[in-house]
């Protein structure tokens, strides 16, 4: 146990730290049940409006929808081809192994404007119309990632002894992987499956050089932004994607906590 | 009771000239091995010496670069791992952690598509034999690991294979429990009268359980024999040193003794302590020297004696009539060894690494 005044130190460090990262957020919240069109402190008169002004705006509508094709293309994506990457790391020796799983992890480091700039590139030279599916397959390089590390380090906890004894026991290859592989790794994929979902929800920088006439929610509210009088709006709209967002974050730190232990529960 | 293998019926497993390299490297360098059906068979050896590996060739894991593995006659050398009628044992039990304890132990039934009435029976006896009944429900995290050890036997031994593969099982388990183990699993042996085959690094293990044993050096066998054999008329240095301690003379101090200079070893157990002057029969070896150092060990005591020819014999006698005081006041003391010719083992039939069976 640490000594008294170092315990309060830290507390109030924490805190500081809590109220760094979620004051902003806390004042959009506010601002969207706010009556005012001008901000004001403390809010005055309280109201739905814009959170109905927001429901019935058939663009905003139409962005979310758009949000969430990207997002579940994408993420299906990254499900198939990290896992199947994850498998081929940490099973099998090849030349050229850690150079590959470098270059795999690389994207999510990558600045998005670096991304986005070649994925546009890539788009024009092969003549291709930027639509959402250009911005699925831009989501798709971080997204893989995401799924990637979770597995990779899922396959690295369970030994490969799990997949010996299931054939030692008289299961083909088929019967290893869908009755040992895949369920000891299910929590893993379903946890890194949300975290790219949230991922590819608010990106907006890659989305930017990616979209063609269709806009994601992202998109529209930063153009949205722009213009008067549509502050109170969108601040309703980006409370609803800060919600949405959440969810799959917790459930992925939940999902990878519980299966955690070593050996994982799963 | 173990057949001895004859060639009328095959053994349940035969190992001909098997080799298997990793690169330049030889993790086994071509061994052959016959094990009789209902045979307790050790494979020991230091780490490294290539018998976990000669144990994956013949469960499936691994094949060999060169050789043949069967069972009982059949070739299985290309075979994957499940159309082998062998299960094995491993040495982190390798539980399924998604699995309750009970569908665990049915899983072998289940891939194999055993009628639902045939498998809950089976997998009950299985779990009654090993005292498992109560975990039915448990996962292998709930539980200790001598339990999780006898969960992988009762998975392994529910397939009712014709060979079951144990690589170093009772490794993790703490002394106490491990020997209580090495008398369970020969129960159960007997019991079920399976084929086990055995690896461990552990001299006293092998010497305990197994109806034979082969001892690994350096991706060979050195050795085939029943522990007595084995412990009695070690066939090389290597395995008088490996198994048991052994006092191995040769040159100068072997011909002081014996008048040869032809290497002999003799088991510090056969050798007696007398004094300096007394008398030597006609068929007993002496040796002179000091006492250099007395380790009580409670049933017995290791005296090493310094000889006049320079080298160091190790000694062990049983504390019968001697207390420790006793024991360790021998200490610098001048004394004559004494021990009949006969437990002198030549080891001049080294290396005869092509001939397995020892001539007891």
């Amino acid at each position: 146990m640490e000594p008294r005044p170092v315990r309060i130190g830290l507390r109030i460090f924490s805190l500081g730290v809590m109220a760094f990262l979620y004051i902003p957020l806390a004042v959009i919240v506010m601002a969207s049940f706010n009556a005012s069109r001008i901000p004001t402190w403390p809010i005055k008169d309280y109201t739905l409006h814009w959170w109905s002004l927001a429901m019935h705006d058939q663009h905003a509508r139409t962005a979310l929808e758009n949000s969430f094709k990207v997002g579940l293309a994408a993420t299906a994506v990254a499900l198939v081809l990290g896992s199947a990457a994850a498998f081929a790391l940490s099973r099998f020796r090849f030349f050229g192994k850690n150079s590959l799983s470098l270059l795999l992890v690389l994207p999510i480091a990558l600045p998005g404007i670096v991304t986005g700039l070649s994925l546009l590139s890539a788009i024009e030279y092969l003549s291709l119309t930027p639509s959402l599916v250009t911005v699925a397959i831009g989501h798709s390089t971080f997204c893989i990632v995401v799924v990637f590390n979770n597995a990779v380090a899922r396959l690295r906890r369970s030994s490969s002894s799990f997949e010996e004894a299931s054939m030692d026991l008289g299961a083909d290859g088929w019967q290893t992987f869908r009755f040992i592989t895949l369920p000891n790794l299910a929590t893993a994929l379903v946890a890194g499956g949300l975290l790219a979902f949230a991922l590819s929800f608010d990106e907006i920088v890659v989305t930017n050089f990616t979209a063609g006439a269709q806009q994601t929610l992202p998109l529209w509210i930063y153009n949205q932004f722009r213009l008067p009088n549509t502050a109170q709006e969108v601040n309703a709209v980006a409370v609803f994607v800060i919600a949405l967002t959440a969810v799959p974050v917790y459930l992925a730190q939940r999902l990878m906590r519980e299966s955690g232990g070593i050996g994982g529960r799963g | 009771m173990p057949q001895p293998p004859d060639s009328t019926t095959p053994a349940a497993v035969t190992l001909r000239g098997v080799r298997k390299s990793y690169g330049d490297v030889d993790a086994v360098a071509g061994v052959d091995l016959e094990v009789a059906h209902g045979e307790f068979f050790s494979l020991l050896g230091p780490s490294g010496s290539g018998k976990t590996t000669t144990l994956r060739m013949i469960a499936g894991f691994e094949l060999p670069t060169e050789g043949t593995v069967l069972l009982d006659g059949r070739d299985v050398s290309k075979l994957a791992p499940y159309q082998r009628d062998v299960n094995t044992v491993f040495q982190d039990y390798a539980l399924f952690p998604h699995m309750s304890v009970g569908e665990n132990v049915a899983y072998g039934l289940m891939v194999k598509r055993v009628k639902k009435q045939e498998r809950r029976e089976r997998v009950a006896e299985a779990l009654r034999m090993l005292r498992l009944y109560a975990f039915d429900n448990r996962r292998p995290s709930q539980l200790s690991g001598g339990q999780r050890q006898r969960v992988a036997l009762a998975r392994a031994l529910v397939n009712r294979p014709r060979v079951l593969l144990l690589d170093e099982p009772l490794g993790a388990l703490d002394l106490k429990l491990r020997e209580e183990m090495q008398i369970e699993l020969k129960t159960i042996q007997r019991e079920v009268g399976i084929t086990f085959i055995f690896v461990t690094h552990d001299q006293d293990e092998a010497l305990t359980m197994s109806d034979r044993i082969a001892v690994f050096n350096v991706g060979r066998i050195e050795q085939v024999g029943t522990p007595a054999e084995i412990y009695e008329h070690p066939a090389s240095v290597f395995i008088a040193g490996f198994v048991g301690t052994s006092n191995v003379l040769s040159g100068e101090a072997a011909a002081a003794i014996t008048g040869s200079p032809d290497r002999f070893t003799v088991r510090p157990e056969k050798i007696r302590i007398a004094a300096p002057d007394a008398e030597v029969g006609a068929g007993d070896c002496s040796a002179e020297g000091t006492v250099r150092d007395v380790v009580y060990l409670g049933t017995t005591t290791r005296y090493i004696v310094a000889l006049e020819a320079g080298v160091d014999l190790v000694v062990v006698q049983q504390n019968l009539t001697t207390s420790s005081m006793e024991a360790l006041a021998a200490k610098g003391r001048r004394v004559k060894l004494v021990w009949d010719r006969q437990y002198n083992r030549s080891l001049d039939g080294e290396p005869s690494r092509d001939n397995q069976e020892v001539t007891a």
